[in-house]
């Protein structure tokens, strides 16, 4: 049996040492945010954030986990009130069928701490990272819309990461 | 006074809460009273033949396992295919019913174990031999079979004046052959469903677009009463016409459900998805094109060639942009296909305009060149005043005013003309455009609302929000109409048990489903005003005037809640019912949605590697229920256009009739670094033929011209002509300079 935390509440998983932390995940009651897409770490949907860093889910076995804690899309907002991240992919209408969404999310929010860090990534130039709708596009996209709702979601995540970084 | 849920505004999508927060719940997430056993699908791996040998005993004994379910012990079900005149999504999509192999991927066992590594693992262990028979895998030219009629009911072969004299007799003609791949919808949410049976009734959770074929298509395959079944689908993960018709895993899911009487899940996994759900097939299309010198068109030809799967009626109506774009004095247009033994081929977004646009758009330019104008102006001067293919009159045509904006907003004039004028350091810059049309269609719809006494109204319809925004306007057209706030107005769909709607395809949803609510909404209108003509204090009321606002019927200086209205009805509520069919109108008219679109692209003159760096697009589809949501459609569109143009493509194993490149590595959608600033313009024009709310389809507009309009920027930045799609680097590298 593999313990941890998700989402600040203590769980125990699968211990069946096939089974990945996705699938797990989503056998739990009011865990099925975390969506399947590929099960193949090709398309992102399954992103939750393990130990603060973002992961695909299905790349992860549920034994793996022993004593992490993971974040999924239910414990991004505070009770009813969604995460600044949630709200602005509303607001841009950042998704449209919903499916990649989660992972979208996860994976934005993760992807601020990153640029917030310093972490450079492929269009990083000699100025150092800033938050660019060029980093945003780079970073994410390892998360898949076939909606083709990017647009959109760069719109998004750049309207809550300004917001993270002057907050009024 | 406006209300923010006001047809047209930008109103953020109601299920929006839910979806960002991972609580909307999609087919496989349904809570059931007892967690259902899970199916793993056994496919098959030759295309065509019979099983000769089928040994389930070691994935019996395996740990977890429920039942193997094969074609020795599956519930009785009617041969594929019947009966055979009801159309493809209601006829009989058996499988485990014999030994008979379809295709490669068909399945010949499920597995059903307690748990999905259990399942997984068993389906490893079922042995199948084959006896293959000779298949037909690939289709190209060599198609000669004359479909009876396309998507959509048009016919295969359209003939106005003399072709082949036109062409021959033409100062200018262009002659060459296009080809599209076999592409996959590739929604998001793989095929997924779960099944559960009483001995009586069937429940299942899946995700479909069209809701009233999916219980019709269970009941002839299962031999069961309609009635008996329902099909939930409140929230589907995309579908782009791979979910219209019922796919294999929900067929599956019920078999064991019946076998069992257990609840059963079958979630296709992204490989089975590939064959198990359907694609859309490769085309080759022969384009030959006449002109006068000053390029006016004589003559548009166009041959199309794609494979059709096996007792399955679908022929794509590739020829759609060439019959109806540009005017011409003859037109010939034929379609041929050729029958294969491989995986179901189907609508996939815009049949027909969405690689038939690809194509021809291109020919188009090829034409403009080789008349030696530019490709704006020649499309301008080749604008149609009536359909060439039928000769009827446009409902309204705009597409001329679209191409003129489009040039003047992109700063086409800054665009030299001929090919490879353009660089930025070591890289060719090019600037392409391609007009856009998307065939406007209108599906018979019905639905119920009822207005209750606390001044809430609901509206049910079995009609589906695959990412469409459904929910959303058809949340503004009740607001609008009735004057409610959108917090007052629920939109229950995705349930069989709801009256019967259009559902979510061929960019008929919104229109028709949302005509329907419309009619009952004025018909809810009449009657609370006519509750409220039989009120003494309002005797002398303005009625000519009767506006819904804020709640309230309000006449002239008087006005009266809504609630107070159905309370004086002696009942809790008011219930009606509206409809839309089409009528003359859609007879009468040919109808159309409209764009142009413009890109911008930039090729690596080392690697050859085509970046789209910004794209732009201005659309005229009637009236625009919600800004939002509808620019959201076509931003998709024309991210589809770029992944058609530049990436896709579904590789097949001729030898087994097998998809290759079955993931998201191998099969390459466009991802977000893929895609540029991307500027939508609305020409906001209702159109009064089209439908009630005079809105146009709109989610298969864009992407019925984006890609052509990326490969006409790929030609103008090289020089270099790709005529099979998709456009990768290895087809220009050898050319550039």
């Amino acid at each position: 049996m593999a313990e941890l935390s998700v989402n600040g509440q203590q769980v125990t998983l699968s211990d069946d040492p096939r089974t990945t932390l996705l699938d797990t995940l989503r056998e739990l009651p009011g865990f099925t945010g975390t969506k399947k897409g590929c099960d193949h770490g090709q398309c992102g949907a399954c992103t939750v954030l393990l130990d603060g860093r973002r992961v695909n889910a299905c790349l992860i076995l549920a034994v793996q986990c022993e004593g992490c804690e993971v974040t999924t899309i239910e414990g991004l907002g505070e009770g009813d009130q969604l995460h600044p991240l949630q709200q602005a992919f509303v607001r841009h209408d950042g998704f449209q069928c919903g499916y990649c969404t989660p992972g979208q999310i996860c994976s934005a929010y993760a992807m601020l701490e990153e640029i917030a860090n310093g972490e450079p990534s492929d269009v990083t130039d000699e100025d150092g990272v800033r938050l660019s709708r060029d980093e945003i596009r780079e970073r994410m996209s390892g998360n898949l819309c076939r909606c083709g709702a990017y647009a959109n979601i760069v719109d998004a995540i750049l309207e809550a990461g300004q917001r993270e970084e002057s907050p009024s | 006074m406006t209300n923010s849920a006001s047809i047209g505004q930008p109103l953020d999508r109601v299920d929006g809460p839910l979806k960002v927060s991972g609580a909307a719940t999609y087919a496989a997430e349904h809570q059931l009273d007892h967690a259902p056993l899970v199916g793993w699908i056994v496919e098959a791996t030759i295309p065509t033949g019979r099983i000769k040998a089928l040994d389930t005993s070691a994935a019996e004994n395996s740990a977890g396992v429920v039942a193997v379910l094969t074609h020795r012990d599956s519930p009785a079900q009617t041969p594929f295919g019947e009966p055979d005149d009801e159309g493809r999504f209601t006829q009989s999509r058996a499988m485990l019913r014999d030994d008979r192999i379809r295709y490669h991927g068909f399945p010949v066992a499920l597995v059903i174990a307690d748990t999905l590594a259990n399942a997984r693992h068993a389906a490893g262990l079922v042995e199948v031999s084959y006896e293959s028979e000779p298949a037909v895998t690939v289709a190209g030219e060599d198609a000669d079979e004359k479909p009876d009629e396309l998507d959509g009911g048009l016919d295969a072969d359209v003939s106005r004046g003399d072709f082949e004299r036109a062409y021959g007799d033409a100062d200018v003609t262009l002659d060459v052959t296009y080809s599209t791949p076999n592409q996959a919808a590739a929604a998001m949410e793989p095929h997924a469903t779960i099944a559960e049976y009483d001995g009586e009734e069937l429940w299942v959770y899946t995700s479909v677009q069209l809701i009233g074929p999916a219980v019709q298509v269970l009941a002839n395959t299962l031999n069961l009463d309609p009635d008996k079944i329902r099909v939930l689908s409140p929230y589907i993960g995309g579908g782009f016409g791979s979910k219209l018709g019922l796919h294999n895993e929900a067929v599956l899911a019920c078999l064991g459900a019946m076998h069992l009487e257990r609840p059963v899940k079958v979630v296709q996994h992204r490989r089975h998805v590939f064959h198990n759900a359907p694609h859309r097939g490769n085309s080759v299309q022969r384009i030959r094109l006449g002109a006068s010198r000053d390029g006016k068109l004589q003559a548009i030809g166009h041959d199309s060639f794609m494979p059709r799967a096996r007792d399955y009626a679908f022929a794509e109506p590739t020829g759609a942009s060439a019959r109806t774009t540009y005017r011409t004095d003859a037109l010939l247009s034929r379609h041929r296909v050729k029958t294969v033994d491989i995986s179901l081929i189907d609508s996939c977004r815009a049949p027909g305009h969405s690689i038939g646009s690809l194509a021809f758009e291109s020919a188009i330019d090829e034409m403009a060149y080789r008349c030696g104008q530019d490709p704006v102006a020649f499309r301008l001067a080749n604008m149609p005043d009536k359909d060439p293919s039928s000769g009827k009159p446009f409902s309204s045509h705009d597409l001329a005013e679209c191409l003129r904006e489009g040039a003047a907003k992109f700063g086409w004039d800054q665009r030299e003309s001929a090919p490879r004028s353009h660089e930025r350091g070591r890289q060719l810059v090019g600037y392409g455009v391609a007009s856009t049309i998307r065939i406007n269609i209108l599906v018979k719809s019905t639905t119920r609302i009822r207005l209750s006494d606390d001044g809430s109204l609901i509206a049910w319809a079995n009609m589906t929000d695959i990412g469409t925004g459904t929910y959303t306007i058809l949340t503004q057209i009740a607001a609008d109409i009735l004057g409610l706030p959108a917090g007052q107005v629920q939109i229950e769909l995705g349930d069989s048990a709801y009256p019967a709607s259009c559902g979510s395809g061929g960019s008929f949803g919104a229109g028709s489903s949302g005509s329907a609510l419309r009619d009952a909404c004025m018909k809810l209108r009449e009657k609370l005003v006519d509750i409220a003509r039989k009120q003494e204090s309002l005797k002398s009321a303005d009625f000519d005037g009767a506006r819904f606002e804020r709640g309230k019927l309000v006449l002239g200086d008087k006005e009266v809640p809504l609630t107070e209205l159905v309370r004086q009805s002696g009942h809790d509520y008011l219930e009606v019912e509206g409809k839309v069919e089409p009528g003359e109108e859609h007879e009468k008219y040919s109808q159309h949605s409209y764009g142009a679109q413009f890109a911008e692209v930039t090729v690596d003159r080392d690697t050859g590697e085509v970046r789209v760096q910004r794209m732009l697009g201005v659309f005229s589809a009637g009236r625009i229920l919600n800004h939002k949501t509808a620019r959201s459609q076509l931003l998709g569109g024309m991210v589809w256009g770029i992944s058609y143009a530049l990436l896709e493509e579904l590789m097949l194993d001729e030898r087994y009739g097998a998809f290759v490149n079955r993931d998201f590595a191998e099969y390459h959608l466009a991802v977000n670094r893929d895609i540029p600033e991307v500027e939508i313009h609305f020409r906001e024009q209702p159109d009064s033929h089209s439908n009630p709310l005079g809105s146009k389809g709109i989610g298969e507009l864009s992407i019925s011209g984006a890609g052509a309009a990326v490969a006409n920027a790929v030609y103008h930045a090289t020089g270099v002509r790709v005529r099979n799609f998709p456009i990768t680097l290895d087809k220009l590298l050898e050319h550039l300079p």
